[in-house]
């Protein structure tokens, strides 16, 4: 099946087959190996990527669901050679070991602050409820994702801008 | 892993989709987060010849209002039904209990619909639906018919819905003005419940004048916790009287045992949420 869809900013059309998953297809057809799979129950978020402005696991997707619609990945987060808030804070805050969980921790973070800007620890934890690390004990993730929501809050500075990418059919909960 | 192969169709009305369920024989299956159907494809437990996708039927997703009714569509998501202002108002309970399901990625992509067609016991919506007397309208390739919720379940991850059929919307009573609480009872984020108990109670000055209690993981099915909810009526909404009722909680169950308790443990948790979930649904 043919479809067409458009990641980190460009837009691509592929022949699929109706089985292979999102993540299959972003790692597999586009080489976006930036995001990765880590379990086999839909359980570990290190697959997270948007849809549509809103956080999923790649591998609970299929790519023909994906048809016509809208994709950023971890790669398509630092804008010419700058990294994003989210992924400076995870760098400053060393808030990951082995990395593994790294580009779904960040992309799940990037989601939750565009919901909650502000989060307390509690809303932090329960906001990454569905990402999994085996490393770090998650003390300095959610340091770090406290840290990039006080960069990013408004009058940090140009970079608060480029933190809501979510389109106006968010809030009005279209597709 | 990856799914066996299949045919996907992405139908755009209800009656199309009931045609190409229709066309695709015995082994078609309805898409629609795929938050549970993708991992049983993944794990090869279930392997379709024909998939029908019903991401693109706009008119099954979205809540509206119906007299004395609100009606969400089984398209909603759980992401929606979380901010939805109609359900707020007159069905917060299922707000609530929507509100511990999953994480929020597998929020932004489960269904209202998916979750209670899916009718895993453990799953926290179905209790909530039949606490507050939903009712499951169904189309079919002879056209529509509604099930009450208490019709709906019928054994563990089986309803009324017949393969060659889709939940289109579920109608819900309003509950406007009443106290709810979802109590969902597990041992760590993310996952589903060991028990839960949906409790909705409509106080009067003081006095409970109903009350609506349901329990999750109880049975193979949800079940209407009538003992407890008897029990409650004209009492008034003090600790002594809602621990009282919810002596009752496990009257009538019959929950399975498994790695995560047995069953004499089940029942004694039935009691205890089932004390929390009506406490704090009646404010007190
Ligand atoms: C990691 C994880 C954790 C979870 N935790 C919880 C939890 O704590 N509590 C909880 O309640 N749920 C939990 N879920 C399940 C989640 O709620 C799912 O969204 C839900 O069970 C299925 O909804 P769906 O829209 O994804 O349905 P799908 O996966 O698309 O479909 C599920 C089943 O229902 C059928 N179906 C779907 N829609 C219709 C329809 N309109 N008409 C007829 N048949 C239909 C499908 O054919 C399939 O058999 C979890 C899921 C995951 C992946
Ligand atoms: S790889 Fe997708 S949730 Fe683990």
């Amino acid at each position: 099946m043919r479809i067409t869809v458009t990641v980190d900013g460009t837009e691509y059309s592929d022949d699929v087959e109706p089985r292979m998953l999102l993540v299959q297809y972003l790692r597999e057809r586009l080489g976006k190996t930036g995001t990765v799979i880590g379990c086999d129950t839909s359980n570990c978020g290190a697959c997270t990527v948007h849809l549509d402005g809103h956080s999923i696991k790649s591998c609970s997707v299929l790519a023909v669901q994906a048809d016509g619609s809208e994709v950023t990945t971890i790669e398509g987060l630092a804008r010419d050679g700058t990294l994003h808030p989210v992924q400076q804070a995870f760098h400053d805050n060393h808030a990951l070991q082995c990395g593994f969980c790294t580009p779904g921790m960040i992309m799940q973070s990037v989601d939750l602050l565009a919901d909650n800007p502000d989060p307390d620890e509690k809303a932090v934890r329960e906001g990454l409820e569905g990402n999994l690390c085996r490393c770090t004990g998650y003390q300095n993730i959610v340091k770090a994702v406290r840290d990039a929501a006080h960069h990013m809050r408004p009058g940090a500075g140009p970079e608060a801008e480029r933190v809501d990418e979510r389109t106006p059919s968010h809030a009005a909960g279209g597709e | 892993m990856i799914p066996a192969n299949f045919d996907y169709v992405a139908p755009a009305g209800v009656d199309e989709a009931v045609r190409a369920l229709a066309e695709a024989g015995e082994d078609a299956k309805v898409l629609a987060g795929g938050q549970s159907l993708l991992p049983v494809l993944r794990m090869r437990l279930a392997a379709p010849t024909t998939i029908v996708d019903l991401r693109k039927v706009g008119d099954m997703r979205g809540v509206r209002e119906d007299g004395d009714a609100i009606v969400i569509g089984a398209m909603t998501t759980h992401y929606e039904v979380q901010r939805d202002p109609l359900v707020a108002e007159h069905a917060e309970l299922i707000k609530l209990a929507t509100d511990t399901v999953a994480d929020p990625q597998v929020r932004h992509r489960g269904t209202f619909g998916g979750a209670l067609a899916h009718a895993d016991p453990a799953g926290d919506l179905p209790a909530p639906a039949v606490a507050l007397g939903a009712e499951f309208v169904i189309a079919g390739p002879s056209g529509r018919r509604t099930v009450p919720a208490a019709e709906f379940f019928v054994d563990f991850f089986t309803t009324a819905l017949q393969p060659d059929e889709l939940l289109v919307e579920v109608r819900v009573p309003k509950h406007t003005g009443w106290g709810a609480h979802y109590e969902k009872f597990n041992r760590v984020a993310q996952a589903w419940s060991i028990v839960g108990v949906a409790a909705c109670v409509r106080a009067d000055g003081g006095t409970i004048a109903e009350a609506r209690v349901a329990l999750t993981n109880m049975a193979a099915t949800p079940v209407r916790a009538t003992g407890v909810e008897n029990a409650l009526v004209g009492q008034p909404a003090n600790a002594e009287s809602i621990k009282a009722a919810a002596a009752h909680a496990a009257e009538g169950t019959s929950p399975t045992a498994d790695g995560n308790a047995d069953e004499r443990y089940r029942k004694h948790l039935a009691e205890v949420l089932t004390g929390r979930a009506v406490a704090a649904a009646a404010g007190s």
